[in-house]
């Protein structure tokens, strides 16, 4: 059984599998019952495991090139699949590792903060309920739609199409190429006052970031007209 | 048995203490079971949903101690949506309204909050050990309150918690007057503490054993703190950054040779492999050592320090130490009887370990028993060969990051080694398995493993008979877990009785339906039967062929809990 080596996925994706829904299965019968409950693996990359020869071949395959299509980054190579709550460690120990990682990947000599983690409430119009996330995992604008496209994708209904992508926050947008909505991510910051994500530098984001709500680009108006326009008039491949 | 006072049947009782020969005592006849009752003090209930407080309290007025646990096992790997349940509320709310005399609270994968927090310091007195284990659901404000109320607290011990930190000043509410700890570990803590009030706290607790600081204690602090502290036989290292020429570094080395009794090691959340010399006069007590926080510390310096540990029986490690470093700890720790290899890269699955470094461990460690292994790849030779060196092994763990991974020699499935193992070892009680995996290893589980209590299942068997081999063969078996595999109706509900024997049971993307999961609720009401729906396209009117995602079975006297959120249906 080969699994796709890739680039890292990064732990932000493994963060977002918390409680996540639609953990279609594993094991042999993994692509079936994937497709037959429609999870349709927008939300994680399951390791799509056929261990045997035969037999559920054309499910895995397809259920793997959903999963190829969903890569955040088309132009990379498709990133090794994930498997939510694999290995089995605890997540504490797993955030922990990772904030290690990050300030030594900084090549910070100096005390580790240790991330007094930034957690944000992130709803969006329409989803059932409000989720979480920790700033302090990304560091850039980049790290946290991708974050965010692929914790809230779940939200919106069905396939990718070809693209498989969630081009998000190129301009600061999250564009469900299916529905042809537009959404745009918000925050609210100290003041209180609504923004627009994207404008000030990552670090100041998030220092002021107290809750994140994706709304849909008919209610943002007033936010940002200029980046709407441009989201407009893009081209999409 | 008439022939004594209840009085002289209590004090004997006394000499009994674990739980499961109390358990007996009470069952001989009803005079016993009532004196028992009457003086247990200690109490452990493995799954908080199984009875109810009110009904503990009824039977254990004396109780003073007690341990929960809340969650699935699962819930560790986040298999478990965020909102489930272990709410422990219920219960501190139960024991201050029936004054009851609590001075310890152990708690394991529970949600706690600071009203919690701050009842228990104020309905209890005595109260005077606090241990949480990967609860969440509290700040440090919750801290705050148990230091500043708990007179004569012990021991505040937080393990691996997910604690909001309000940066707080948690530390300096323990009152001047507090001069009782013991046992204090906030390693957990992802906050700044108050340096000065930690210094001065443990100058003013002369019993001070077990210290375990978070990140933010630099290394001049502990300095300070090592100074006012060498009796200490538990020591937490903070941050363990500095220039090793630098006096303050020499003041630690100082400080160090006067703290002759410590025996166990943990922490280096961050280190700078230089200063690690400073502990190699502290080495050769040391019987544990726990560097899975420390990914600063691996290669020569990582094997330097090993080679100093001669008495090392418990060593939890990551696995950047490579097949070399556990060479090195074969050779040195002959009295190794537990470790645990963590994966030093969970999210992209390069282990740095592989069957070689397992084999050496049982070739050179006789006194091995526990092991947690993540490892890159295994063979079923490796595993045979560990099998005829170690057959003492009570708790076997293995996870081969590729998770249905075959024999890295021999591409067959892994049957035989696991197989071997459950053979050799007639005293296992707790396994772990992983890679490629047919029906076969459960059949050979079934027959051998007869004092098996808790075993965990993963991508695993080919058909219902895989769970079969497994219930029927197991009599000990307590816990169950198993995700994604094959298994479905058939084995569920081939002997529901088997469950009422059992602490719990996970099922997770497996092929178990909303049918097969109904037809055991209505067979075994004694048993609470949770479907956790997450998604909208289950609701309770769904077709019974539908495929459940999620469940979780446990044995109860309380029947169905009241606060189960909407997504879960306890059918």
């Amino acid at each position: 059984m080969e699994v796709e080596k890739g680039t890292k996925m990064g732990f932000e994706e493994t963060e977002l599998r918390l409680g996540l829904p639609g953990n279609g299965g594993g094991g042999t019968e993994g692509g079936e019952s994937a497709k037959k409950r429609g999870f349709s693996a927008t939300v994680d990359l399951k390791l799509n495991l056929s261990s045997k020869e035969g037999g559920d071949d054309t499910n895995h395959e397809k259920t793997q090139t959903e999963n190829n299509l969903l890569a955040t980054d088309p132009a990379k190579p498709p990133a090794k699949a994930q498997v939510v709550g694999w290995p089995p460690v605890r997540s504490f120990r797993k955030n922990m590792l990772a904030v290690q990682k990050s300030s030594t990947d900084q090549g910070s000599a100096e005390k580790v903060p240790g991330g007094n983690a930034t957690f944000v409430k992130v709803s969006m119009v329409g989803a059932p309920y409000l989720r979480k996330v920790d700033l302090k995992n990304y560091k850039s604008y980049h790290e946290l739609s991708g974050a965010l496209g692929e914790l809230l994708s779940s939200f919106t209904i069905g396939n990718c199409g070809s693209h498989g992508t969630k081009d998000f926050l190129n301009e600061s947008r999250l564009i469900d190429l299916l529905n042809g909505t537009d959404y745009v991510p918000t925050y609210e910051d100290k003041d209180g006052d609504w923004m627009l994500v994207g404008d000030v530098p990552w670090d100041m984001f998030v220092e002021s970031c107290k809750r994140l709500r994706i709304m849909k680009g008919t209610e943002a108006t007033g936010l940002a007209p200029r980046a709407m326009e441009k989201c407009k008039n893009r081209s999409f491949k | 048995m008439n022939y004594f006072p209840d009085e002289v049947l209590e004090h004997i009782f006394d000499f009994v203490t674990s739980q499961r020969d109390r358990n007996s005592v009470s069952q001989v006849c009803k005079p016993w079971y009532k004196i028992e009752s009457s003086s247990r003090q200690k109490v452990f209930v493995g799954n908080c949903y199984a009875i109810s407080p009110e009904r503990v309290i009824e039977r254990f007025p004396g109780l003073k101690s007690i341990t929960l646990k809340g969650k699935p096992h699962f819930a560790d790997f986040n298999l478990v949506p965020h909102d489930w349940g272990g709410f422990v509320h219920p219960w501190i709310d139960a024991f201050a309204r029936n004054n009851m005399g609590l001075e310890e609270l152990k708690l394991k994968r529970m949600v706690i909050s600071d009203d919690s927090l701050e009842l228990i310091s104020r309905s209890f007195a005595n109260f005077k050990s606090l241990v949480l284990v990967s609860c969440e659901g509290f700040s440090t404000d919750g801290l705050a309150a148990i230091a500043s109320n708990c007179s004569f607290l012990r021991e505040l011990d937080l393990q691996e918690n997910d604690v909001e930190d309000h940066r707080g000043h948690w530390l300096s509410c323990f009152p001047d007057t507090c001069t009782s700890l013991v046992s204090l570990n906030f390693a957990c803590l992802k906050g700044d503490v108050n340096l000065a009030a930690l210094v001065r706290l443990v100058a003013r607790s002369p019993n001070l054993r077990s210290l375990r600081l978070n990140h933010a204690v630099p290394l001049d602090i502990l300095q300070k703190i090592l100074m006012r502290a060498p009796h200490l036989v538990d020591l937490g290292v903070g941050s363990y950054v500095h220039d090793p020429d630098s006096e303050t570094y020499n003041k630690l080395v100082t400080a160090l040779r006067k703290c002759k009794s410590v025996k166990s090691l943990s922490g280096f959340l961050e280190a700078a492999p230089q200063c690690l010399p400073a502990f190699h006069l502290i080495c050769p007590n040391l019987t544990s050592l726990n560097l899975s926080y420390a990914p600063g510390i691996h290669g020569t310096e990582l094997r330097k320090l090993i080679r100093h540990c001669r008495k090392l029986q418990r060593l939890w490690i990551l696995d950047c130490i490579g097949d070399e470093g556990l060479e090195v700890v074969a050779a040195t720790c002959k009295d190794l009887q537990e470790i645990r290899v963590f994966p030093s890269d969970p999210f992209v699955g390069n282990a740095a370990v592989t069957e070689v470094g397992l084999v050496a461990l049982s070739s050179g460690c006789p006194k091995l028993h526990s092991i947690l292994y993540f490892c890159q790849q295994m063979t079923n030779a490796a595993l045979i060969t560990v099998a005829k060196n170690s057959p003492n092994f009570t708790r076997f763990r293995l996870c081969i990051l590729d998770p249905t991974k075959p024999d890295a020699v021999t591409n067959q499935p892994l049957d035989e080694g696991f197989g071997a193992i459950v053979q050799s070892c007639k005293g296992l009680r707790r396994l772990s398995m992983s890679g490629l995996l047919t029906d076969q290893v459960f059949l050979y589980i079934g027959m051998y493993a007869e004092q098996l209590e808790m075993i965990s299942i993963a991508f695993a068997g080919d058909t219902d008979k895989g769970m079969q081999y497994l219930l029927n063969g197991c009599k000990k078996l307590r816990k169950l877990e198993i995700r994604d595999c094959p298994f479905g109706n058939a084995a569920l509900l081939m002997d529901v009785g088997k469950y009422e024997t059992m602490r719990s049971l996970w099922m997770s993307s497996c092929n178990v339906t909303l049918g097969g999961c109904k037809s055991l609720a209505k067979k075994m009401p004694m048993l609470n039967v949770e479907i956790i729906n997450e998604t909208d396209q289950m609701d309770i009117s769904a077709d019974d062929e539908q495929k459940v995602e999620k469940m979780f079975l446990y044995r109860t006297l309380a029947g169905r809990r009241k606060d189960a959120p909407e997504f879960v249906w306890t059918l």
